[in-house]
């Protein structure tokens, strides 16, 4: 469920990493005002905890399969939104440093995506709600069950939605939906399922514990904040989902108009064509300088070229052109990486 | 189980090729940071079609792998691991995406071009990032959060977290040992003991914090982490940054190898 750097484009990688920041900062500020400094050492455990607990993998039941828990929620109900977000915020950082899921620039989404809806949405919004006041074996089961599937399902959604806006990607929304929310449907049961066998065990173990928890964060003064949160949220999301659509990137754009028309010529796109133009500027002068082409075969060429940025056209220049680039780039490759490896070893 | 172990083991590897000394190392972190952000998003900017123009972006993780010294191996086993991941989504492209591009006198399925667009990127996004890490260090990206004024308690937290990462994962690996020692021919842990084995975890994982709480009392802890002596920015660091800026935009302008090739080809004939 980690977005990886391939597939996000800038604009929504440095929308989800400003939507994440300023989750970030608000819950900072709240961690700062309202709880003790003796919290910070108990985040960073429980960081540690919920990063060694997703490496234990539970055996599915009915299923030859086995799973491992998210944790977003845990963290939630053990530590509060805020610190929960938090420590989601950090654990993510170090898997993307040091084993590479995801990566820097999908950080941003990844934290969204896995934090987010778990602490502001799902815990407050249903986790809490059915709780109540009063804990009960049944109610941590149904509470655990229900909000651990809508955070992951919201989660996903934010996966589907991150991917098809970056258009790095050509699947279409509707079959990529299809593919995600079932598959995190049943990865959400199995969370549920051990979010609520490990709460039941604390509340039976040591009851004051979660009991400590809900009274560090009242009930009452949550609600407009996380509205006022929300809100903030969708702004810098819609902003940032606007300057891509005005951006003089035309892919995603082009990619949804096709998709949306069924037909590849764009009618309306004049951003998009003018980048088009722009593109064969720059690299108009190759033709005239590598290839003694005719007029006419440069201009078929040029046309060819508008179909996105592959190199080779149908013209036999075309060909040429690409098919010796191609071979020179891999030797490039080759002898800078050559050369590097053996002067490492002097 | 062996999960864990791995997951250990990897840690301190790359704690151990940060704390190695060559030119990469002695930079500022602030600036190996900022050379990789402007790498990452320069990478991802690029249409996806594109294949031949990312290969110079291949230069940036060769020479810091060249230059810090870091063995091929555990970065690449590092991104094995990822490129599954990287690999399903790629493969959904050819099935959508069923336009056709010729060449060299083939029809290609541009779904393919996508997936080879994405496959590169993924890959040379992660290289970079663990290789970000291992020539920096744990304590060097948060002396770089710090510098890029980050809150100090996120710093802190990250920190912590990190720290007690490993004693956790021990933690967790005596658990899950006792467990299969006592589980004969069990895949992964049964329904029953779900809440019971992770629970107890939790349990000392919550008196573990307390503890250690107290001895940071003790020891002057008042709300704030301090990481020592800052190192300066210097030139070189200043320099290392813009270079391969300059680099990252040159190529993104132009696209380097359709350059040469046809360069290349004029020449010949």
């Amino acid at each position: 469920m980690h977005m990886a750097d391939a597939l996000i484009s800038p604009v929504v990688g440095g929308a989800m990493w400003a939507a994440t920041a300023g989750v970030a900062a608000y819950s900072i500020k709240k961690v700062q005002s309202d709880i003790d400094q003796k919290k910070v050492p108990l985040m960073g455990v429980m960081g540690a905890f919920i990063f060694a607990a997703q490496m234990i993998n539970f055996s599915i039941p009915g299923t030859g399969s086995s799973g491992h828990l998210g944790g977003g929620l845990i963290l939630a109900i053990l530590l509060g939104p805020y610190a929960g977000f938090l420590t989601m915020a950090s654990i993510l950082t170090i898997q993307a440093l040091f084993f590479a899921d995801g990566g820097l620039l999908a950080l941003g989404a990844n934290i969204f995506n896995l934090g987010f809806f778990t602490c502001f949405l799902a815990y407050p919004l249903i986790y809490k709600k059915i709780i109540g006041r009063e804990f009960s074996a049944k109610r941590i089961m149904i509470a655990s069950m229900v909000s651990a599937i809508v955070g992951l399902q919201l989660g996903a959604f934010g996966v589907v939605l991150e991917t098809v806006l970056s258009g790095k990607t050509e699947l279409p929304f509707k079959a990529f939906v299809l593919l995600m929310q079932p598959i995190h449907l049943a990865i959400g049961i199995v969370e549920g399922l051990v979010t609520a066998a490990v709460v039941s065990f604390v509340w039976r173990a040591r009851p004051e514990i979660l009991k400590k928890v809900s009274l560090n964060q009242p009930f009452g003064n949550l609600s407009i904040k996380k509205v006022m949160i929300g809100l903030a949220v969708m702004a810098v999301f819609t902003g940032a989902v606007l300057s891509w659509f005005a951006s003089s990137h035309p892919d995603g754009l082009e990619w949804s108009m096709f998709k949306a028309s069924g037909r590849e010529e764009l009618e309306s796109s004049d951003r998009a064509h003018e980048k088009l133009v722009a593109l064969q500027e720059k690299t108009a002068f190759l033709p005239d300088y590598g290839f003694k082409a005719s007029r006419n075969e440069a201009q078929t060429e040029e046309q060819s070229e508008k179909w996105p940025a592959v190199s080779g056209g149908s013209t036999v220049s075309g060909l040429v052109g690409g098919s010796m680039t191609l071979l020179l780039t891999a030797f490039m490759g080759f002898v800078i990486n050559m050369k590097n490896k053996t002067g490492k070893k002097t | 189980m062996s999960n864990i172990v791995n997951a250990i083991y990897n840690i301190r590897q790359f704690d151990e090729l940060a704390r190695q000394d060559s030119f990469i190392h002695r930079l500022h972190p602030l600036a190996k940071l900022l050379a990789t952000l402007v790498y990452t998003v320069v990478l991802v900017s690029y249409d996806k079609y594109a294949i031949i123009a990312l290969l110079p972006f291949l230069f940036f993780p060769v020479f810091v792998a060249a230059a810090g010294r870091i063995p091929a191996g555990p970065v690449l086993k590092r991104l094995l691991y990822v490129e599954p991941m990287i690999i399903c989504v790629g493969l959904l492209n050819p099935l959508f995406d069923r336009g056709i591009t010729i060449i060299l006198g083939h029809a290609v399925s541009s779904g393919w071009l996508i997936f080879i667009s994405i496959v590169i990127k993924g890959s040379l996004a992660v290289t970079s990032a663990l290789l970000l890490i291992a020539t920096t260090g744990m304590d060097g990206i948060a002396l770089s959060l710090r510098e890029l004024k980050v809150p100090k308690i996120f710093v802190l937290q990250l920190m912590l977290t990190y720290r007690y990462i490993s004693v956790l994962l021990e933690e967790a690996a005596r658990t899950l040992q006792a467990y299969s020692l006592r589980a004969f021919d069990t895949k992964g842990i049964k329904r029953v003991v779900w809440g019971p084995l992770l629970g107890q975890i939790l349990l000392r994982t919550l008196d573990r914090a307390q503890r250690i709480y107290e001895a940071m009392c003790l020891r002057g802890f008042m709300g704030e982490y301090h990481i020592g002596q800052e190192p300066r920015p210097k030139p070189g660091d200043i320099m290392y940054v813009m270079g391969w800026g300059t680099f990252f935009a040159a190529s993104r302008a132009v696209n380097l190898p359709l350059w040469l090739g046809n360069l290349l080809t004029g020449a010949l004939k």
